[in-house]
């Protein structure tokens, strides 16, 4: 993978912030897009925007193909059996909420377990409370080691015969950890629960096989992944979506509509209620051929040899703190001192570089690592060693120009 | 303007000040008026407590999380507000959110003292809710009071 060839397909790349060369660092936010995802939308809009699967005319069938061909994009990308098992949603917020309000509530009782873990996304806990509140289920967590990874003995010791539903984040968002999801959802199994895996952070970085992994639900954002924002994916196994009840009830997803009862449609069709996300899933698939084109496995050795190069680099720096494991995916959460994140951010962005700062929409991991926020920087295919470098020497600058204005 | 310039106008040497060495920080003794107010976007959190005695703010602390300007702008606003009216300190809040959005104001009704060292703030968009925060917190005991 040639990275200057890459960066050429992201025009945004190619600017000055605040007099310098925009250093983005924070794809784990929201990734940029190649000039394919955003000619795809642009030639979708100019040439054939039409409404699918209704209506005989020409636009329709080429706007019902690329839909549809995109959720065959989506399918292959990470292996599922057959499309019907591929819903397109507004992103990974709204795939877990599905699992949790359709299958979590008509499948979870009272006296049942939900097990998640500490170091989720707000979007794979609150669903999870919601359904704990409304069936008399408990919510438990998985402990956490001291580096932010999870023990498959603790797996095995929390997961029990009353766990009907474990959800697990491949890829944290703040510590980077990669999660042992195939051992997870093994144990899960053996106990007679279901694996939820919230993929928004791996699947713009990693290959996905939800067979091999063996998952039952998997959700993921486009707009992580070189994608639009609004759209997103759930999988699921058909057997478990052949019995789930639809959250959306209206046009699109019907099959005979009567005065007082309606029939649905099939898979993957009956959770898709109303006009579906024409352009961002024909985005979406835009974006997956692109990520397909470059490599996978090309993208995850890049962003293993950043994330490692940035670990040694921060190490130089007097006062970082980098939270998670070694082994980690292309992403570093840090503190600096006495200095606020928020003011690491916006010393930062006068140089020109953008990272994160906050509580990362997880709140319950702030308090395991008992901070009230951290600065993330997050890399991505398009980012480069020098720009690294440029990083550590603004964050090197921030301390500094703190430290003056505090003697 | 160069960066560190254009930074010099945020972090004005007053604002560090009141950073490193908060007024009013802590808690107030018996009965007081409590408001706890977060920033949900960045996990700043502010608790104020207020004694209004007479149509008068007696006494102010605050304990909170946060950055620079979030804590400076809490330890300068209870400095400000503490011996003022309800009146009057609901309308220095209203002359504070016109400074952060770059609005005309009122100079001549109160002396702002360190206040005006937070005008940089209103130049940095995503930084105005952390000054913001504690004056919400002000507004919303005392309109709870009232109410």
């Amino acid at each position: 993978m040639n990275v200057q060839e890459v960066r050429k397909m992201f025009p945004i790349l190619d600017q000055k912030v605040n007099g310098k060369p925009l250093v983005y660092l924070d794809s784990a936010a929201t990734s940029q897009k190649p000039i394919q995802v955003i000619e795809k939308l642009d030639e979708y809009y100019r040439n054939y925007n039409s409404n699918v699967h209704r209506g005989v005319h020409t636009l329709g069938t080429l706007a019902t193909d690329a839909y549809e061909g995109a959720r065959e994009k989506v399918r292959k990308f990470i292996n599922a059996t057959s499309t019907e098992e591929i819903i397109f949603t507004r992103g990974t917020t709204t795939a877990i909420n599905l699992v949790a309000s359709s299958y979590g509530r008509a499948n979870v009782g009272p006296g049942d377990e939900i097990v998640i873990t500490p170091m989720e996304h707000h979007s794979n806990i609150i669903p999870w409370q919601q359904v704990a509140r409304a069936t008399g289920a408990t919510l438990k967590y998985l402990p956490l080691q001291l580096d932010g990874t999870i023990d498959l003995a603790d797996v095995e010791k929390t997961i029990t015969t009353n766990t009907k539903i474990v959800s697990v984040m491949q890829v944290s968002n703040v510590l980077g950890t990669i999660n042992p999801i195939k051992e997870i959802a093994a144990i899960a199994h053996r106990n007679g629960a279901v694996m939820v895996v919230d993929g928004a952070q791996s699947s713009p970085h990693m290959k996905i096989d939800v067979q091999d992994l063996d998952c039952d639900f998997f959700a993921l954002s486009g707009h992580k992944m070189c994608g639009p924002t609004g759209i997103g994916a759930l999988y699921g196994k058909k057997a478990l979506l052949n019995n789930m009840e639809p959250i959306e009830f209206g046009g699109e997803m019907i099959d005979f509509v009567g005065l007082q009862e309606s029939t649905w449609k099939e898979l993957p069709w009956k959770f898709e209620g109303g006009t579906p996300i024409i352009a961002g899933a024909i985005g979406l698939g835009a974006a997956i051929d692109f990520l397909q084109q470059i490599g996978l496995d090309e993208i995850a050795k890049h962003e293993h040899k950043l994330a490692q190069y940035a670990l040694e680099r921060l190490r130089e720096v007097e006062g970082v703190t980098v939270y998670g494991p070694q082994k980690r995916a292309g992403l570093i959460t840090f503190n600096c001192d006495d200095v606020h994140p928020h003011d690491v951010a916006t010393v930062l962005d006068t140089e020109g570089i953008a990272v994160r700062a906050g509580h990362h929409c997880a709140q319950p991991l702030m308090k395991w690592l008992d901070v009230s926020a951290t600065a993330r920087a997050s890399f991505y295919l398009y980012n480069t060693e020098e720009e690294i470098d440029a990083f550590v020497k603004a964050l090197i600058k921030t301390k500094e120009y703190f430290g003056n204005v505090f003697s | 303007m160069s960066s560190a310039n254009n930074l010099d106008t945020l972090y004005r040497q007053v604002i560090m000040d009141h950073y490193k060495n908060p007024r009013n920080q802590g808690n107030l003794e018996g009965d007081s008026l409590t408001v706890n107010m977060n920033n949900p976007t960045c996990g700043d959190r502010i608790q104020l407590q207020m004694k209004v005695k007479d149509g008068k703010i007696a006494d102010a602390k605050f304990v909170g999380e946060g950055c620079s300007i979030s804590l400076s702008s809490a330890s300068m606003m209870t400095q400000a507000v503490k011996g003022k009216s309800v009146e009057d300190a609901l309308a220095l809040s209203e002359i504070f959110s016109n400074i952060m959005q770059g609005k005309e104001y009122d100079e001549d009704r109160f002396d702002l003292g360190d206040i005006e060292a937070l005008q940089g703030v209103c130049k940095f968009p995503a930084r105005i809710k952390c000054a913001t925060l504690a004056w919400k917190a002000m507004e919303k005991g005392l309109h709870e009071k009232e109410a």
